[in-house]
């Protein structure tokens, strides 16, 4: 497979379960390396997405390919090459951690020191001889990661990873992901937690009842949403200043903290204001959060699709 | 074959983990022993060896006995893995699900021969201890059960895989094994019972009644080792039926054998098909 071609590569996939649309007319790629982020609330079609690409089913309408071959026709070395942490990852709850990563390895062609090295690399040397069964459920899921590791991955699918991790762990995932987006490995991962993906993924693709929304990097996305930066200005002094106009929305928090709403275009203008004004003691701006961006995209979805 | 080798040699590993493997051995020994013990007082004024009558007794109770054990190991394979959400993970490796089914199958058979073995095994061997005289054809009578009742076991452990492949839930799955038990170990013999006595030799040939015979794996394994062997047909009581059949031995093994292959090769054939 060269180089250049999309590791994982969706043409107009749909799939649907008797009557219900888990997922609609989909069409993305993501290249080499590249960080990625499937967003989206519960029942939004990504970890319908995530079984396509594995071939676990196959698409009702159109085409994807993954590393190159259709991931339905069973593959194996195809599958080699892919990781995958389903959400809610479970294992035989009788054998040891090590036994079962052992046993995955061994399905990857791998030998069993790999395995071994991982369970280090995720924390749970000390806990390898202990059974599954015994396990928390972050101790569940960095398992359930190392698994996914396995084998150098070209693509990794990763479906909630950070939930049941604290936070030391959760860094350390996201550290781990960084290397081997850095090494070529394409990451999608998907998530409810949006704050935390801020500056760990490059792009994101925001899911809404099985239909792609919003597909582009934050900035593009921030951009398109137009979504007003908000400011909050500490003052000296009664009321409100007059070069804040109605169309910045003020609103009081406090006796001297004073919200403003401001649209991206007026912000530089804004602040010219704001560092002449003397009354300005404080001020602090915020952009938009991705919850934020998320939930516009979701509100604006019957507009602009794309 | 590799995939096949390592799902069957984690089975095994599960096996052992969960107690299935000594918890069956045990059973089987226990009452093997006992049999053997039991039954060789009065085998003693009769004159008939000791070993015979535990092959009788054995493959009596292997009728009972050994299609539950693999029928409860094995109505779990597909959907116990599909309910605890650890098939789907296993199904994303470089792993056929041909290879899936086969190495499950592989594995519990291996358990079942195991149990079996060491179990029945047991008893022959305190009975050889035990300065009792026993001969060669006794020997072969006793390998040839212990032989069959392993591919019983096996025929079972298809049945229940084609079971766990049909079904979405581990309950219906327990329904259906259970159902299948009663059907094939009691009920089958009984209604045949019922027609042979009800027809009364009219309409019913002798070559329809051992088809009806080849036609359920507790009955083909119980020709086999009842009236199979000169020795061991007398002392079990099917002398009339065993000479009167046409079933030579060879077919009632290729019987057993096809009931293992078939639903083998059904489970197999709809676990591909199957969207999960």
């Amino acid at each position: 497979m060269k180089a250049d071609l999309p590791v994982l590569d969706l043409e107009g996939v749909s799939r649907r379960y008797g009557a219900v649309e888990a997922v609609r007319d989909v069409s993305f790629a993501l290249p080499q390396g590249a960080r990625v982020a499937l967003v989206g609330h519960n029942g939004a079609g990504k970890t319908t997405l995530m079984k396509l690409m594995l071939g676990l089913i196959r698409p009702s309408a159109g085409r994807l390919r993954v590393l190159g071959e259709d991931p339905a026709a069973g593959a194996a070395a195809a599958r080699r090459r892919l990781g995958w942490l389903p959400e809610n990852v479970t294992f035989n709850p009788a054998l040891t951690g090590r036994e079962v990563l052992r046993f995955f390895a061994r399905l990857k062609d791998e030998p069993a020191s790999t395995a071994d090295a991982l369970l280090e690399r995720v924390g749970l040397a000390d806990a390898a001889r202990r059974r599954v069964g015994g396990y928390s459920k972050g101790m569940r899921q960095r398992l359930g990661i190392a698994q996914a590791m396995l084998g150098s991955p070209r693509a990794l699918l990763l479906d909630e990873p950070t939930t049941g991790l604290d936070p030391a762990v959760r860094q350390g995932l996201y550290d781990m992901l960084g290397e081997l987006a850095g090494g070529g490995t394409t990451v999608l991962l998907s998530s409810h937690a949006l704050e935390e993906l801020e500056g760990r993924v490059e792009r994101v693709i925001i899911m809404d009842r099985g239909r792609l929304v919003a597909d582009g990097t934050l900035a593009e996305l921030r951009r398109l949403a137009q979504l007003p930066v908000r400011a909050r200005l500490t003052l000296v002094g009664e009321g409100v200043p007059d070069w804040v106009g109605d169309g910045l929305a003020p609103r009081w928090l406090g006796a001297n903290l004073l919200e403003l709403s401001c649209p991206p275009e007026a912000k530089m203008e804004f602040l010219r204001h704001a560092a002449a004004d003397a009354r300005v003691t404080d001020l602090d701006l915020t952009p938009p959060t991705l919850d934020e961006l998320y939930a516009h995209f979701l509100r604006g979805r019957e507009g602009a699709v794309r | 074959m590799k995939g096949v080798l390592l799902m069957a040699d984690k089975e095994i590993r599960e096996g052992i983990r969960n107690r299935w493997v000594v918890a069956a051995t045990l059973l089987l020994a226990a009452l093997a022993l006992t049999l053997a013990f039991l039954g060789a007082a009065p085998a003693g004024r009769v004159g008939a060896g000791a070993l015979e009558v535990v092959v009788v007794s054995l493959s009596s109770l292997s009728i009972f006995l050994l299609p539950l054990i693999a029928l409860l190991l094995s109505h779990d394979a597909i959907v116990g893995e599909a309910e605890r959400g650890t098939l789907l993970l296993l199904l994303s490796y470089p792993l056929s699900r041909w290879q899936v089914v086969l190495g499950k199958f592989v594995g519990h058979v291996v358990i079942l021969g195991f149990a079996t073995l060491l179990g029945y095994g047991a008893a022959a061997l305190a009975l050889a201890l035990s300065g009792q005289p026993i001969g060669s054809s006794a020997w072969q009578a006793f390998g040839a059960m212990l032989g069959s009742s392993v591919l019983l076991g096996a025929v079972f452990v298809a049945l229940g895989i084609l079971v766990s492949t049909l079904v979405r839930d581990r309950g219906a799955a327990a329904g259906i094994a259970v159902g299948l038990w009663l059907l094939l170990v009691l009920l089958w013999d009984m209604a045949l019972l019922g027609v042979l006595v009800a027809d009364a030799g009219q309409h019913l040939t002798s070559g329809a009644v051992d088809a009806l015979l080849l036609l359920n794996p507790a009955d083909a394994y119980r020709l086999f080792n009842l009236a199979g062997l000169a020795d061991v047909r007398l002392l079990s009581g099917m002398a009339a039926l065993g000479g009167g059949s046409g079933l030579a031995p060879a077919l009632l093994l290729a019987g057993l054998a096809a009931w293992a292959l078939l639903p083998l090769a059904a489970a197999t054939a709809l676990f591909a098909r199957r969207e999960l």
